[in-house]
């Protein structure tokens, strides 16, 4: 067809079908099934087939990263709104490949706590579309569409758990206070164009290298309600009080797939407005995001460090690694870019990794997540309790694992950019987050086993399952091979910056 | 600094890392059904890891002893500069053959409780973690190792150790992350200084970085205070050591040991290396600053040690003093000081090393540690009793053991450079004695009631993991030589390098000799006391 529309005198924009393989996948693959499971009874339809069907999209949409990526023009599509480039294509393969390992985990846990598997699979499709088209928006408006179409998914999701009421007011919560920051988004993105007259990525860039903006007020409000609507969906503070409640309530394979691919979804879009389009203003916008790390970090970590409660000790931990990820953002270069890279991708393994063991000890209900649910897992199941360790230790930043390296990058990256106090407070509150993490295996090895609390998790506790076992040992492999041998990652993350 | 590879075996250094790490991954993969074998394959892991050692010591060059030996250099982490870069000189020598030695005696002398599985390969993940902090020459590969020594120790006081465990086991890890979290940053800021500075590629080289010296004064200062922080909760120095007695009461036997005979010379040992060599100009202004620490540590030990009533904990306070001289030794600043510094990390090692083992059988025997309720076991236990004097000498720093070298030379060393502080701190040797040999008198001496009666003698086992104990103490004591012109030069060549980097210092020595009238003598000392700093004491004599 391509061929044929070449030879005609007209010129039609052309369009890269292949090179949308990465929108179009997740998308199509989350509308067949839904119609799939409209139409076909579910008698001839077993339920393992959803989650089946959703890692064989997501397997083939890494694919098609994969064949893009080998490519040396970058993907523009529809007048360069859309850019598969290599920021995108990574952003896409760390989002597609935590679907791919969330989805192996969903028919035991769907089955065990009641989740309608169907809609969870396509919801989770539609999300990923939406995070990929957000990793490659070229421009506002489209940001903003991968943005609703990842956060709608997302209210949903998070309250799928319907005997959960934790899981509806999770929904709830999240789809109010994500209302609310889409405002901001919005009109963050109006005074933007209103400053500039497009809102076109690189057209503003342009803009704002050939004019000075004298009365630049107007910029510089849009500029801060776009950092408060992408705060919001990074959970960075001031703008994070949703994110613990919602990721506890969700359920738990949500909760890995928010703290995974929403949150490189929404660095990726942030990194694409301030890093590349708002370069030029990068000195209003550094302070502010300078501030927002240091808050980010500091709330993230001494928060979760009084938390008694793993998946809430995770959650937290996950707003501290986004105040990690802002250090990155911070330095507003291609090594900070790079940086940033290569933290999501590292995180996203050990999200998902350690946040499926939660899901496999949480019981029927999902809701037995407290430290007491841990205690003597060494002694009950010491291969997983090893796992959840070595995933732990990463993300304190313990040498040999891919969290060590993600947070050397991020400091090297600071530092680079002179904001040597900022490496500074990252690495304290690195230090005050690890006392998290010791107490989730201090609960796990050093408590006695044994007392009549342990014999009776031990009854109750369901099996892991060839498909979270799968997971958790791919997680734990990829963590200590992207800590052994950075190299790979490293090279492919500054690729994706454009080093 | 030139570096020279080894033509035989130019790997040593990397498998002598390597294969503890790889034992710890063989008893992973063991099953859980024979846990007969747990010990056997870490005592082989460790001990081909010791012999190795041992053949690096025996293929040392001394007449090199300067450069680092057994070279070698592979890219890591390409990209960002990062390489996987080995090496021993005199200064690193004998700290790699303590520990390669130290371990296999640790896992034979010690059973582990329970669990021997998940002990026995902790106890090889840290052998290959402290091994690695010791051969590295690059920056971020050094702080790699550094840090990864918190994880197996983490485990081991708290999953074997006794009461509050947990707790020491937090406390232990925090403390130490806490510290070396602004070294990891100022690692960072001091490669990309240098290259802005070289206008090279960024490069995490040690050499590289501490030959060039291309950074400013103020700047400087500020890294080796972050470097300085990290090393000194390693030590651990006087305000930051509160870690210490916690970690090492409660941890397993094995884990003193280890804590003390080997994991607190990474601070020290960074201090030299990573202080002085990186850090020349640094180092002096701040030496007047960190002698007063180790002086403070001394007597703050030695008194707090005395005032113990568990032996264990002695024992623990007994090193923060003993680290301190280390601390005094290293920044004298002098040949003299230097050398007893080193010499005095291997002594610590094997005294103090040696004296956590045999408070651990003391222990076993008796099942209490508090002073009180043991005494007289000299009786019962009259080898015990023996052993424990001959280490609790060493430990003292008597004549003709090893530590009397040691702290004389650093005493001399201090003396030169900081007079007053050296009288101070040989006060702590007196008061060594006094703790210790009270110690040794309430819990050997006197009669023998009830269990103490009872106490069996040293076993046959534990008297051949003694043994060797006892022959570096002795042998250290008696002829240091080969030990000392193996340090030596390495010494001397750092001083050189901090003479060669900070104008207007001078390597402080003994200025007494007849030429030099007693008025000078005065006007010397007079200035020295006014200053408290080596440099102005120096320039006074040149």
């Amino acid at each position: 067809m391509g061929a044929v529309l070449a030879q005609l005198p007209v010129r039609t924009p052309s369009v890269d079908w292949a090179g949308l393989l990465p929108v179009l996948l997740p998308a199509a693959g989350a509308l067949v099934l839904l119609m799939l499971r409209s139409l076909v009874p579910s008698r001839l339809m077993p339920a393992v087939l959803d989650a089946v069907w959703t890692f064989a999209v997501a397997v083939a949409c890494l694919v098609s990263v994969i064949v893009l990526w080998q490519r040396d023009a970058e993907v523009q599509a529809f007048g360069r709104e859309l850019v598969m480039d290599r920021m995108a294509l990574f952003v896409t393969a760390v989002v597609l490949g935590s679907v791919a390992l969330a989805a192996l985990t969903l028919p035991r846990y769907c089955k065990r706590v009641g989740v309608a598997s169907a809609e969870l699979c396509v919801l989770i499709l539609l999300a990923a579309a939406g995070a990929v088209v957000m990793a490659g928006a070229a421009d506002l408006i489209v940001l903003f569409l991968g943005l609703e179409t990842m956060s709608i998914a997302a209210y949903v999701m998070a309250a799928l758990n319907l005997r959960r009421l934790e899981s509806l007011e999770a929904g709830l919560k999240y789809f109010v206070l994500g209302a609310f920051s889409t405002a901001f988004l919005l009109f963050g993105i109006a005074l933007v164009y209103g400053a500039t007259g497009t809102t076109n990525l690189d057209g503003i860039g342009d803009y704002l290298d050939t004019y000075i903006v004298l009365r630049d007020g107007m910029l510089l409000a849009g500029l801060a309600m776009l950092l408060v609507g992408l705060g919001f969906k990074v959970a960075a503070a001031p703008f994070h009080a949703w994110a613990p409640d919602v990721y506890v309530g969700a359920p738990t394979p949500v909760t890995a797939l928010m703290a995974s691919a929403v949150k490189a979804a929404g660095f990726a879009a942030l990194i694409r407005v301030f890093v590349e389009a708002l370069d030029m203003r990068a000195d209003d916008w550094r302070p502010a995001v300078f501030a927002l790390a240091c808050a980010t970090l500091a709330v993230g970590s001494i928060l979760a460090a009084v938390q008694s409660d793993a998946k809430r000790i995770l959650s937290y931990s996950s707003i501290s690694h986004a105040g990690f990820i802002l250090v990155g953002v911070q330095a507003a270069s291609d090594s900070g870019v790079a940086s940033v890279m290569f933290y999501l991708a590292a995180y996203a393994v050990i999200a998902v990794g350690s946040f499926t063991v939660v899901a496999v000890l949480s019981g029927q209900r999902d809701d037995r997540t407290g430290l007491d649910a841990l205690a003597g897992l060494g002694t009950r199941r010491p291969v997983m309790a090893l796992g959840l360790t070595i995933l732990l230790l990463a993300q304190a930043g313990v040498p040999f694992t891919s969290g060590f390296v993600a947070k050397f990058s991020v400091i090297a990256a600071a530092v680079e950019a002179r904001s040597y106090w900022l490496a500074v407070v990252a690495m304290v509150s690195a230090v005050v987050v690890a006392f998290a993490y010791l107490r989730v295996v201090v609960a796990m090895y050093f408590r006695d086993a044994g007392d009549e609390a342990g014999t009776d998790a031990e009854a109750s506790e369901p099996a892991t399952g060839l498909g979270a076992g799968v997971v958790i040992v791919v997680a734990v492999l990829l963590t200590v091979a992207m800590g052994v041998i950075p190299g790979v990652l490293e090279s492919l993350s500054s690729t994706a910056a454009g080093l | 600094m030139s570096a020279l590879a080894s033509t035989s075996f130019p790997a040593a250094l990397t498998v002598l890392v390597l294969v503890p790490a790889v034992g710890a991954l063989l008893l992973l993969a063991m099953p859980r059904t024979r846990p007969d074998l747990f010990k056997p394959v870490a005592l082989v892991a460790s001990t081909v890891s010791a012999a190795l050692a041992v053949w690096v010591l025996a293929e040392f060059d001394t007449g090199s002893a300067a450069v680092f030996q057994f070279w070698q250099q592979y890219e890591w982490i390409s990209g960002w500069g990062v390489s996987w870069q080995v090496g021993v000189d005199g200064l690193s020598l004998f700290l790699v053959v303590m520990t390669a030695l130290i371990f296999p005696l640790a896992i034979v002398g010690v059973d582990a409780e329970h669990s021997p599985k998940p002990y026995y390969a902790w106890m090889l993940v840290l052998e290959a973690g402290c091994l690695g902090t010791f051969v590295a020459l690059d920056l971020v590969m050094f702080f790699v190792f550094f840090e990864i020594v918190l994880v197996p120790m983490y485990f081991l006081i708290g999953g074997w150790g006794h009461g509050r465990r947990a707790y020491a086991a937090i406390k232990f890890f925090l403390f130490t992350m806490f510290g070396s979290a602004l070294m990891l940053v100022a690692i960072v800021a001091l490669a990309f200084l240098h290259s802005s500075a070289s206008g090279g590629a960024v490069t995490f080289d040690l050499t590289v970085i501490a030959e060039s010296q291309l950074l400013a004064t103020n700047t400087a200062r500020w890294l080796f205070l972050a470097f300085a922080l990290a090393f000194a909760v390693k030590v651990p120095l006087f305000p930051v050591h509160t870690w210490l007695p916690d970690a090492h009461t409660n941890a397993p036997t094995a884990g003193s040991v280890i804590l003390a005979a080997v994991m607190l010379k990474l601070g020290t040992y960074g201090l030299v290396r990573f202080g002085l060599y990186l850090f020349p100009e640094a180092s002096v202004y701040f030496a007047p600053l960190m002698i007063t620490l180790g002086v403070i540590g001394i007597i703050y030990g030695a008194i707090a040690a005395a005032m113990q009533r568990d032996l264990k904990r002695l024992v623990a306070y007994s090193s923060v003093a003993h680290l301190g001289f280390i601390v005094i030794g290293t920044f004298a600043l002098n040949t003299e000081g230097l050398t007893g510094g080193v010499l005095q990390m291997v002594n610590h090692g094997v005294s103090t090393g040696a004296l956590f083992l045999l408070v651990g059988m003391i222990y076993e025997r008796r099942h209490t540690r508090e002073i009180s309720e043991l005494g007289g076991l000299q009786k019962p236990a009259p080898l015990l009793a023996a052993v424990f004097m001959v280490v609790m000498l060493s430990s003292v720093g008597l004549p003709g053991l090893n530590g009397f070298v040691g702290e004389l030379l650093v005493l001399l060393g201090a003396f030169n450079a900081h007079r007053w502080w050296a009288v101070v701190a040989a006060a702590g040797v007196i008061l060594a004695a006094v703790y210790l040999l009270w110690a040794y008198q309430r819990v050997f001496h006197g009669p023998a009631s009830g269990a103490n009666a009872e106490t069996p003698d040293l076993r046959w086992r534990e008297g051949l993991v003694m043994a060797p104990f006892i022959a570096a103490i002795v042998f250290m004591g008696v002829y240091p030589k080969p030990v000392i012109e193996r340090i030596e030069p390495a010494v001397d060549a750092i001083i050189a390098h901090v003479e060669d980097n900070v104008a207007g210092f001078a390597e402080p020595v003994a200025d007494v000799h007849p030429s030099v009238s007693l008025e000078d003598l005065a006007r010397s000392t007079g200035k020295a006391d006014h200053n408290g700093g080596g440099t102005e004491h120096g320039e006074g004599d040149e």
